[in-house]
């Protein structure tokens, strides 16, 4: 089934070959003057770039690094800290041209290595800078924008190693992953000539539900296997060792989120505001479903619950943000907070895999949750137009998530599996024992998180 | 000389310290420590996982005197730091071999 569906999409690949030099035509035809680039959009457009940033360090650093124990919070700041270097390079030499240059509907190409084509250039016949512009902001704003979801997705994939990974392997894993799972995936959804944007299996993913938060979960999930259990997991007690900095880490995702999803709009239109409300809206009712399912479940509800909870709400709606009304939006984050609970406690219990920071639970569950929810409740007024869901008559939608939630996973399992594989061969997945029961902030970095004299 | 150990609640610590001062015994030392006696811990729950803490948190006070006052003294902490619960804690009473005032030299019972 699925080798077919490939082969016919390859054989999509060559038909639809032949006007594509037409369309590299338009593309140069883009550049336009400084002057004709709105300045509101742009204006919006680098506000959310730096709340996306944000979103990786400290956000993520935090909420991932309270959640540890003490002995390895350093561990868990320098990997988030670090992919902020790493990714924003590899982006920028040819993570952005794999993932958006190119007609071919499954991969990118090395049209756009090093910025090529994102740079203004001099019109001496005019005396101007001609602006390459993605809509109505300059390209190289897209690009940069874009550089922030390359940075924040690997480093959700984090938490399912956390207190284990070798860092060396880490960072050699995240640049090809980035490279062979990300890319490819930003390209099917979000290029121009993606499959998955337009033509018969269209998915509507406005944020990343599926670029991000589906890949990373997945391949979460894919580490914790394949990387196995840390030292004395089920054994010894590993609680949280700070979780005022983890609450703190949520409360900051849940900001710099904004800017992830409202930010996808890429122009200050009221579909933004659509996206900011319901991405909000979505959030609280997650904050309150996980809660509640504690208060019932366990007898108190917790600050680790809540926070979670909101997380899990603001997974849930990154597909759906710009194509949901807010109070279905409501309704998307009711359902991961109770979902994911259920799938961060019974569901890990049950099968005893060690998805240390519960990077699956939540971001794989609550995407694929909110992918196919997405399906369901996107409406024409919401998005100006653009999408349709079940409740809009479009059922057809739902089938086209599915497809979409379907080959992310396969990418970004087959992709994990034969570069952990790889690397398990060649450098080692895991840190020696001695140097996990010392703790990756000495063992990896010679640095403790805590010295009080 | 005898030193004086009392592990105690840390609300009572305040009470503690002023009960001894008004009784003329100055000079503690106070840590935190963590353990457990007849009290029983807790548990906890951070998503899907469960911990029982045994080790529960206390302060240990370190006084030192002399023979003569020992009963006073631990009559004072006593009272100071009881609530009647079980969790109050205890005291570990014993002999002291010397004491030395570092600014001085002085030793024995002038160093306390």
């Amino acid at each position: 089934m699925t080798r077919r569906f490939y082969w016919t999409a390859l054989l999509t690949v060559f038909l639809s070959g032949l006007p594509m030099v037409s369309a590299v035509a338009q593309e140069a035809e883009t550049a336009v003057p400084a002057s004709e680039i709105s300045p509101a959009d742009t204006a919006w457009m680098l506000t959310s770039s730096a709340l996306v940033l944000m979103m990786t360090a400290p956000g993520l650093a935090m909420f991932y690094g309270g959640l540890v124990r003490k002995k390895n919070v350093l561990g868990v700041f320098m990997q988030c800290m670090f992919l902020m270097g790493l990714m924003s390079i590899v982006w920028a030499l040819w993570g952005y041209s794999f993932a958006f240059s190119g007609t071919n509907p499954y991969f990118g190409d090395f049209d756009a290595v090093l910025l090529k084509g994102v740079l203004p250039t001099w019109d001496a016949a005019t005396e101007t800078s001609l602006v390459p512009a993605h809509g109505t902001i300059p390209k190289l704003l897209f690009v940069i924008y874009q550089g922030m979801f390359f940075i924040i997705t690997p480093a959700l994939i984090c938490g399912a190693f956390a207190e284990r990974m070798k860092f060396s392997t880490m960072c050699v894993f995240m640049v090809l992953w980035g490279t062979f799972v990300y890319c490819p995936v930003a390209h099917w959804v979000w290029s121009e000539n993606g499959w998955l944007l337009a033509g018969d299996f269209a998915a509507i993913d406005f944020a990343g539900g599926t670029v991000v938060h589906i890949t990373s979960g997945v391949s979460a999930l894919v580490c914790a296997l394949l990387i196995g259990k840390r030292l004395g997991f089920g054994q010894e007690p590993m609680p949280p060792h700070n979780l005022t900095y983890t609450t703190l880490g949520a409360a900051l995702l849940w900001v710099g989120w904004f800017g992830f999803n409202a930010g996808s709009e890429l122009m200050a239109t009221p579909r933004a505001v659509n996206a900011f409300a319901s991405t909000h809206l979505a959030a609280s009712a997650g904050l309150l479903a996980w809660s509640v399912a504690e208060w019932v479940a366990r007898g108190k509800p917790s600050v680790l619950g809540a926070s979670s909870g909101a997380v899990a709400g603001l997974v849930c709606i990154t597909p759906a943000a710009g194509a949901v009304d807010p109070l279905w939006g409501m309704v998307l984050g009711l359902a991961a907070g109770f979902v994911c609970y259920f799938a961060c406690t019974t569901i890990k219990n049950k099968f005893g895999y060690d998805d240390s920071l519960d990077a699956f639970g939540v971001h794989g569950v609550g995407g694929t949750l909110g992918a196919i929810l997405t399906g369901v409740f996107a409406t024409k007024a919401a998005s100006n137009g653009s999408f349709s869901g079940l409740i809009d008559g479009n059922a057809v939608q739902v089938r086209n998530q599915i497809v979409g939630v379907g080959a992310s996973v396969l990418i970004a399992v087959i992709g994990s599996i034969v570069l952990l594989k790889i690397l398990d061969a060649v450098m080692g997945l895991r840190v020696a024992q001695d140097d996990e029961v010392q703790g990756l902030d000495l063992s990896q970095h010679g640095e403790e998180g805590y010295i009080f004299y | 000389m005898k030193k004086i150990e009392a592990i105690v609640r840390h609300y009572k610590l305040e009470d503690v310290k002023n009960a001894l001062t008004a009784k003329g015994i100055v000079g503690l030392t106070v840590s935190e420590v963590r353990g457990f006696g007849r009290q029983r811990g807790h548990k906890e729950q951070y998503r899907g996982a469960e911990y029982t803490v045994d080790f529960l948190p206390k302060v240990k006070l370190e006084v030192v005197v002399n023979d003569a006052d020992v009963d006073g003294a631990v009559d004072i902490i006593s009272q100071a730091a009881r609530t009647g619960k079980v969790g109050d804690g205890k005291i570990f009473i014993t002999p002291l071999e010397q004491v030395i005032r570092i600014r001085t030299g002085e030793s024995g019972a002038e160093a306390i």
